[in-house]
């Protein structure tokens, strides 16, 4: 079982950001997810900033993989997408059809089918294979008992990936939340969203964390957290996906190596990760529940 | 200049009624979706059975008119049958399209009928022309519908780089985020519009007034609370108010309809094909009210773009039906993003 760092889903400053695969390159992640996937707007890195640390990182032992956009709205922004497709170093998440497309235009027949294709079935997964996707990742909405149904119903060979660890990404929009909580608009946005090491905050009215800001990007306000259900995963998935935090990232990479090791106990492991997490842990959406839901099966 | 390319008009009907409303004021197209979850308005008391569609195809092809079946959800390995089956019955029934989301039913439907005329839904997430021509290609999709993110010159630039006819939203509700994407009600409710077919669900709606007031709970999530002057709408979860540092509003978005009336000579002179207009789960008053206004509009363009201007009796009309009685050209509208 492999482990997998996504993305960085937030706007970090260029030497944050830096240092932050600077450590990555010394963790137990044997897959590393890079690039820009949320916001055309955001430029600390540029294009080739990120191929300069999928080099440094493939040196380190890693296999990088360059994302691509989960929202794309432009001709800027499918050019941003050929760049990705055009380099044949590294391979390539597909977070859209446009890049399925492309990658399957260019010939490419190693690459990712991302989280936002909406893969729920084996007949789309068996497309997606012809077309030349070698790995692809679950929806974080699937529940471990649909992926075992789907993997047993003739889905082809491929390996499987499942979001383990990280706020969930729930939904995307044209719109910039995080630039409407400043009055402002998204194509005058003031990079708002930069430095805010894990997005902003939305709570109800009652207090209660509910859903993140992270610019066009909503995420869930819990970590979604899977160490205890290491068993079924074992069953499901050979790449277990961490998404990114402002802090800890390194050791929670830690605790599942010694958790998929066994050096740790699903339990033990999840016991410790409660300090690192930025708020309280889910997992309903495993379970087939509200995704909200922390379900611990009696 | 394409402003001569006829516009139809597509509009919902969550009942035989409906239906008959949409056509007797003048849809040109009628879209509605099977009893079950195979459609993105899987509400309790909405939808056709075999006997309504029967005889609302009958009556939408007495009078030239076209009926178009939703079966844009996501259908997965343990319920799989059920979807095939709908596109079976949809096709048995001689209906025009049918609207489809997920790739491998596409396929599916493809092969079995290799006549029956695909949409690709709005839930399929297709934002640009390199995503629908993957789908034209593969699947050979004759309609896309864009989602409701992208701005007038981004509408434009995709229908300049397509073959496939362009369907965009006219009218309703106002999904804010990428539709096909959202999994906002699964992590509140445990369903979702891709599975399930359902946003922010009935059943887990709680209304119940307190000291503080009016208070609208999803699952027991509070979104919002009323205080005794104001109007109580529903809680869908992206239209509720929150708290973010301290200050509390509608952090996402306001309850509010799109419009974009005022847009549609735009539309016309960029070659978009089909106007449609949102809810299904409305009241066949609602459909008779929006599609008379529509019709009269996309007449009017037809005749002469440049002449065109909105009338303030249309606008008075629709914002009486629209979601808290107030209206946005949402994403068409750079500045709204």
């Amino acid at each position: 079982m492999k482990i997998a760092l996504g993305p960085l889903l937030y706007y970090w400053s260029r030497q944050q950001t830096l240092d932050f695969y600077a450590q990555v390159a010394q963790s137990p992640a044997d897959i590393v997810y890079l690039g820009e996937t949320v916001c055309s707007r955001r430029h600390e890195l540029r294009a080739e900033d990120w191929l300069d640390v999928a080099a440094m990182l493939k040196a380190a032992g890693k296999e990088a993989v360059l994302s691509s956009q989960s929202l794309i709205e432009s001709e800027s922004d499918l050019k941003a997408l050929r760049r990705i497709v055009a380099q044949d170093e590294f391979r390539v998440e597909a977070n859209d059809m446009s890049a399925v497309n492309l990658l399957t235009k260019a010939g490419r027949r190693d690459w990712i089918a991302g989280p936002t294709l909406n893969i729920f079935n084996p007949p789309t997964l068996s497309m997606l294979a012809d077309a030349g996707a070698t790995r692809w990742m679950a929806p974080p909405e699937m529940s471990g008992a649909v992926l075992a149904e789907l993997l047993a119903s003739g889905a082809p060979a491929i390996e499987t990936e499942v979001l383990a660890w990280g706020r969930l990404p729930l939904a995307h929009s044209a719109r910039c939340f995080t630039a409407r909580h400043f009055n402002l608009q998204k194509d005058t946005c003031e990079f708002k969203c930069l430095g805010m090491k894990d997005g902003l905050v939305l709570r109800t009215r009652e207090g209660e964390p509910f859903l993140t800001l992270n610019g066009v990007q909503t995420q869930s306000a819990r970590v979604h957290n899977l160490l205890a259900d290491l068993p079924t995963l074992r069953e499901t998935a050979q790449v277990l996906r961490v998404s990114p935090q402002g802090d800890n990232t390194v050791s929670v990479l830690e605790l599942f190596r010694d958790a998929i090791a066994g050096t740790l106990s699903p339990q033990d492991a999840f016991a410790r990760s409660k300090t690192l997490m930025v708020e309280e842990p889910c997992n309903g959406f495993w379970h087939g529940r509200p995704g909200v839901e922390q379900y611990v099966s009696a | 200049m394409t402003s001569n390319t006829k516009i139809e008009l597509v509009c919902p009907a969550g009942s035989l009624p409906a239906l008959k409303t949409a056509v007797d004021h003048g849809a040109d197209c009628v879209y509605l979706g099977f009893k079950d979850a195979t459609n993105a308005r899987n509400f309790t008391g909405l939808n056709f059975d075999a006997k309504a569609l029967t005889e609302g195809v009958r009556y939408a092809h007495d009078r030239k008119r076209k009926v178009l079946v939703a079966l844009n959800t996501y259908p997965q390995a343990g319920n799989w049958a059920g979807w095939t089956a709908a596109v079976d019955r949809a096709a048995d029934m001689g209906i025009d399209a049918i609207i489809v989301a997920d790739p491998g039913l596409m396929a599916y439907a493809q092969k079995k009928h290799p006549q029956l005329r695909l949409h690709l839904s709005v839930q399929g997430s297709a934002t640009t022309y390199e995503a629908i021509n993957f789908y034209a290609e593969r699947f050979g999709i004759q309609r896309a519908v864009l989602p409701r993110v992208l701005s007038l010159p981004q509408v434009q630039h995709v229908i300049a780089n397509t073959q496939v006819e362009i369907e965009v939203f006219g009218f309703g509700g106002l999904c804010v985020m990428v539709e096909g994407r959202c999994a906002l009600s699964a992590y509140a409710t445990g369903e979702s519009p891709n599975c399930n077919g359902a946003c922010s669900p009935g059943k887990h709606v709680r209304w119940e007034q307190t000291p503080q007031g009016m208070e609208t709970r999803l699952n027991g999530i509070l979104i919002d609370r009323f205080d005794d002057g104001e109007r109580a709408g529903y809680p869908t979860l992206c239209k509720g108010r929150f708290d973010v540092n301290g200050e509390t509003y509608y952090a996402i978005e306001e309850p509010t309809s799109l419009n974009t009336l005022e847009l549609l000579p735009d539309l016309a002179r960029a070659g978009v094909r089909a106007i449609k207009i949102e809810g299904r789960q409305r009241s066949p008053a609602y459909v008779g009210q929006v599609t008379r206004v529509w019709r009269e509009a996309i007449d009017k363009v037809m005749r002469d773009a440049d002449s065109f201007a909105v009338q303030p009796a249309w606008i008075a009309e629709l914002d009486k039906v629209s979601e808290g009685r107030s209206h946005t050209l949402g994403a068409y509208y750079r500045p709204w993003k």
